[in-house]
């Protein structure tokens, strides 16, 4: 295996002053290629922050950030753009589709907005991966008319239409019942076998995290185990 | 950016009733617009009419020749001027003219006269009047006599003269009836009224008699040549420019009716810029309509602009999506509006029939296509706010919502 990300001596505080919060504190972390990790930590401990700046959605403090040789903290906004269209997928906790879009235009979004339109050989991967979800009759529904499962499926299909490197997770199956949750996990565990897919998935649920290979533990500031 | 097309016609449809009253509300600023306009330039065109309409556009009058002047040897200035009876000053050379003015483009009729006044004598009744001598075939050249002709015919020959319809009550007289006419001159003529016209103004229907030129040649001793020459033009407004080229063609003193009419067209100007300041507050009401319904839309869908900038959409996508959103919002609501604008104003008179206790509306000036084209760049300016506010969403913090 071989390094997908690296990030060392990671620092990030929110406020200033006497209202600042110091939620990384040097937090250093490797994730080989094809790795499905567990984030795993109590509330506040800072997974949600490692995971938006992993996501390249907010940079940090201080500290250095590589993904793919790449430094993610010198890029500006337009190449971290392009750089998380390309090869990262984001799985929320509330699932976050475009209400006002059916399935199918959900899951293709990150390819139609690189694109500039919705092509032929993106709804074909579109259905693909809706059928994989086990939502091959949902492909048209609108996406507000599915159960919660259903559109934690539909996000996770979003997440690899453009067949990134590595997918993100923020507790997907926080807001799902046991069965559902189950699903989603399986679903995830399968292309990360089927396509060497990365997964980090932040959860604070042991079982959830028996889903993953490997788990990383956040605690003040750092990893800690 | 056809993507981008999708997702603000997917916005827009999305909440359809939303949508339908900020078109609806475009709709109303741009009815205004073009019923102003309308209003506007229907009243500009129908003040025109009634004031210039039946006037000469341009005129051109036989300068008065100035007396000699001598200077004695002593220094004294001395006028020479001659006894007698006036001469009546006479544009000798009309005829050389007449075919170049009739060249010059925008002209669209040219009027040679002889004026001059005269007294009007039936049995012991006598009324002034001014007198126009005009070719036949060219009576309603400049004045719309043919229009005006209550009763007889319009076509004057020698021996014949046309009156207006105060003066023909004034002395009692009908067609087919003979009169005399005196110049100012002393030349009396015998005439029979062959046409009366009412034109509504007072002092053209009771003091003003028109007869052929050779009628009046004898009547003020000008046996060639004549004392004015009227111009009707295509475009009223041409007349300084299309005047100054006559001068420069003819060297002749072509005068413009704008010369003299400057509080009229000061006040015609005045009205315009009323009607820019309406129309202006119209376009400002619809911007700020749409400003302010998009900014709404903005911040409702702050979680999905920060789910889109997740996803890889990049700002410029966002501010085309909501730019997008204004110009279609815009575009709809110009074209319902300049329909709508279209169809109100259908039931009003044509301008070249209004009537009194209508509003002078002209539907070929309600300026549909300016109105449409300033509402959808009036509609793109004011989403370039919201869109920019869209695409500084920052998606941390829009996703946590």
């Amino acid at each position: 295996m071989s390094a997908l990300l690296e990030v060392h001596e990671l620092f990030k505080t929110y406020g200033t002053g006497e209202a600042a919060t110091r939620v990384l504190r040097g937090l250093s972390l490797c994730l080989e290629a094809g790795e499905m990790a567990a984030l795993l930590g109590a509330s506040g401990s800072g997974k949600s922050t490692l995971l938006t700046i992993l996501g390249t959605l907010m940079k940090p403090t201080s500290g250095s950030y590589e993904m793919l040789g790449q430094d993610m903290i010198a890029a500006d906004d337009k190449a971290l753009t392009d750089f998380r269209n390309a090869h990262i997928g984001f799985v929320f906790q509330f699932h976050n589709l475009l209400p006002d879009f059916t399935a199918l235009e959900n899951v293709i979004f990150p390819t139609a907005v690189r694109e500039g339109r919705e092509t032929p050989a993106a709804r074909a991967r579109g259905r693909d991966l809706l059928s994989r979800m086990g939502l091959a009759d949902r492909i048209e529904f609108p996406s507000a008319n599915l159960s919660g499962g259903q559109k934690q499926r539909v996000a996770v299909a979003r997440a690899l239409m453009n067949s990134p490197e590595l997918v993100l997770a923020d507790e997907p199956t926080g807001n799902l019942d046991r069965d559902s949750a189950n699903q989603v996990m399986d679903l995830m565990g399968q292309i990360n076998r089927e396509e060497g897919t990365t997964f980090l998935i932040s959860t604070h649920d042991e079982k959830i995290a028996g889903f993953c290979r490997r788990q990383i533990i956040v605690g003040d500031g750092g990893v800690t185990g | 950016m056809l993507y981008a097309l999708k997702i603000a016609t997917r916005y827009l449809t999305a909440n359809k009733a939303q949508t339908a009253l900020l078109v609806s509300g475009v709709a109303v600023g741009v009815f205004i617009f073009i019923f102003m306009s309308a209003l506007i330039g229907g009243l500009a065109e129908f003040i025109l009419s009634r004031t210039v309409g039946d006037i000469s556009h341009i005129t051109i009058e036989a300068e008065t020749a100035d007396p000699a002047l001598l200077i004695s040897p002593a220094g004294h200035v001395l006028v020479v001027a001659e006894r007698g009876r006036a001469r009546t000053a006479t544009l000798a050379d009309a005829a050389t003219w007449l075919p170049l003015i009739e060249g010059v483009p925008g002209v669209r009729a040219v009027s040679p006269q002889i004026t001059g006044a005269g007294f009007l004598a039936r049995g012991a009744q006598v009324a002034q009047v001014s007198v126009t001598g005009v070719e036949p075939g060219r009576e309603s050249a400049i004045l719309d006599l043919a229009g005006y002709m209550v009763a007889g015919d319009v076509r004057l020959g020698a021996g014949l003269i046309v009156l207006g319809r105060d003066l023909a009550d004034d002395l009692n007289l009908s067609i087919g009836q003979t009169l005399r006419l005196q110049s100012a001159n002393g030349v009396t003529a015998a005439l029979t009224l062959s046409g009366i016209f009412k034109t509504g103004n007072g002092s053209m229907d009771s003091a003003r008699a028109f007869v052929s030129l050779s009628t009046a040649r004898p009547l003020y001793a000008m046996p060639q040549g004549v004392t004015r020459i009227e111009i009707k033009l295509d475009d009223l407004n041409a007349a300084d420019a299309t005047a100054l080229r006559i001068r420069a063609l003819t060297g002749l003193d072509a005068v413009p009716w704008t010369d003299g009419a400057e509080q009229l067209m000061e006040a015609l100007n005045a009205q315009a810029q009323t009607g820019y300041f309406l129309k202006t507050f119209a376009l400002i009401t619809i911007v700020i309509g749409v400003a302010s319904a998009l900014l709404l839309s903005t911040y409702r869908r702050r979680p999905e602009i920060g789910i889109m900038r997740a996803m890889g959409a990049g700002r410029g996508f966002v501010i085309f999506v909501f730019v997008t959103q204004g110009a279609l919002i815009g575009l709809m609501g110009g074209i319902m509006g300049a329909a709508l604008g279209y169809l109100a104003l259908l039931p009003f008179p044509s301008r070249d029939a209004f009537e009194p206790g209508t509003l002078p509306m002209d539907i070929t000036q309600g300026s549909y296509g300016l109105a449409i084209t300033l509402t959808v760049i009036g509609a793109i300016l004011a989403s370039i706010l919201p869109a920019r506010s869209a695409a500084r969403v920052d998606p941390v913090t829009a996703i946590g919502q």
